[in-house]
């Protein structure tokens, strides 16, 4: 075998087949968790809408997504009804000036435009610091405030709201996100006025 | 279990710890130990990309040129680590959130390579899915203490249970990156001279 091994054409042959048989692999497993990663996004997303809504409802918001346009961005609303009226809503927003890139983040309001709740979804924040982010310490001081409010902002940036400690990057990206869907919700209620 | 057997599985906990004594994998190790509960993770994860990774190039190791062995075997590891991940994120996405980010990094990380050369490359399947699990162990247990000494020390928490009170202020950094290097050079210091009392 050791004199065989140093034919060109063998080693390219082996190497050609090691790749087939990976690449093959690879393409069936995708194939097979295609649609439950799908379905576990999914999860994460509605799971995450019951979070932040503390208004009645009685309708499922994920099921009746609307998809809205905003400053060249995209943000997908979920209305939560009760017998029909809206009661909140809830956004999905994002924000790229995370420590680690880009925040996912479902916002819940009221209709006094107050925030309900938040649930950061996806993330890439250090472990132990910027993950804090979902925990009820810092959900706290976000909760019951409005981003219309001047003062929605970290204390670091002359605001009224506690960042989480040793993670100001991401206490920011969050009040970002929030701040960007707050606009797209405004944008969503002028709308509906004028139908 | 014949002697040999024995060696191989108990050499990876600790004469040859990989992190301790071979200081191998250093950037996962720095990176993910946070926490204990990450730790833990990013080591069963490792553990079990291991034995997959070991049992594979054992099997295969006849087939394989010499001259080629170090792509073929990154192709094979890498394909293993990316099915992992698709697997995590479509059945466990609890924990895929936790860890999901850490999973590519398990395809570079050389105590992967280093054992499919130095070991499985030259063992049977049996051997080197012993040498693997030991190796994993070691590397689950170091990256545990490590976790859990950073956790203590930077957040007053083990495995996510708070023991201090809400306005202690722990030593933070200790989390962040310049303490995992304070940490890991501690624990090393402690390990090393354990071991050469022995």
């Amino acid at each position: 075998m050791a004199k065989k091994s140093s034919s060109v054409y063998r080693i390219i042959k082996i190497m050609l087949v090691v790749a087939l048989i990976s690449a093959t692999l690879l393409a069936v497993c995708h194939k097979v968790t295609e649609k439950p990663i799908k379905q576990a996004q999914d999860n994460l997303i509605a799971e995450g809408i019951n979070q932040v809504i503390t208004s009645e409802f009685n309708n499922n918001p994920f099921e009746e997504k609307i998809n809205i346009r905003h400053d060249k961005e995209l943000f997908t609303l979920y209305p939560a009804r009760k017998d029909g009226y809206i009661t909140s809503i809830v956004m999905k927003s994002h924000s790229n000036k995370g420590f680690g890139g880009r925040l996912d983040v479902i916002v819940g309001f009221l209709l006094d435009g107050t925030v309900s709740g938040f649930q950061v979804v996806k993330h890439q924040e250090t472990p132990g610091l910027g993950s804090k982010v979902n925990e009820p310490t810092f959900k706290k001081g976000v909760i019951g405030k409005s981003p219309a409010n001047e003062n929605f902002k970290v204390r670091q940036d002359g605001g009224e709201i506690d960042a989480i400690t040793g993670a100001t990057i991401t206490s920011r990206a969050l009040i970002d996100a929030i701040q960007k869907a707050y606009r797209g919700y405004l944008k969503f209620n002028a709308g509906s006025e004028n139908e | 279990m014949s002697n040999t057997s024995w060696q191989n599985l108990t050499r990876g906990i600790l004469r040859e710890n990989p992190i301790f004594v071979m200081m191998l994998g250093m950037c996962p190790t720095l990176g993910v130990t946070t926490s204990a509960m990450n730790g833990l993770g990013m080591g069963l994860a490792t553990l079990f990309v291991l034995i997959l990774s070991n049992t594979l190039i054992s099997s295969v190791k006849n087939f394989i040129p010499e001259t080629v062995r170090i792509p073929c075997y990154i192709v094979i590891i890498a394909s293993c680590v990316t099915i992992i991940d698709m697997l995590m994120a479509a059945y466990t996405p609890v924990i895929y959130g936790a860890l999901g980010l850490y999973i590519p990094l398990i395809v570079v990380n050389c105590i992967i390579l280093g054992r499919a050369e130095s070991f499985a490359a030259h063992n049977t399947v049996g051997q080197s899915i012993l040498d693997a699990i030991g190796m994993g162990l070691g590397f689950t247990l170091s990256l545990t203490i490590l976790g859990l000494v950073r956790e203590m020390l930077g957040a007053y928490s083990a495995f996510g249970y708070s023991f201090a009170s809400e306005t202690a202020e722990p030593l933070l950094l200790f989390i962040m990156p310049p303490g995992a290097f304070l940490a890991l050079a501690g624990l090393m210091l402690i390990f090393n001279k354990l071991k050469g009392q022995k």
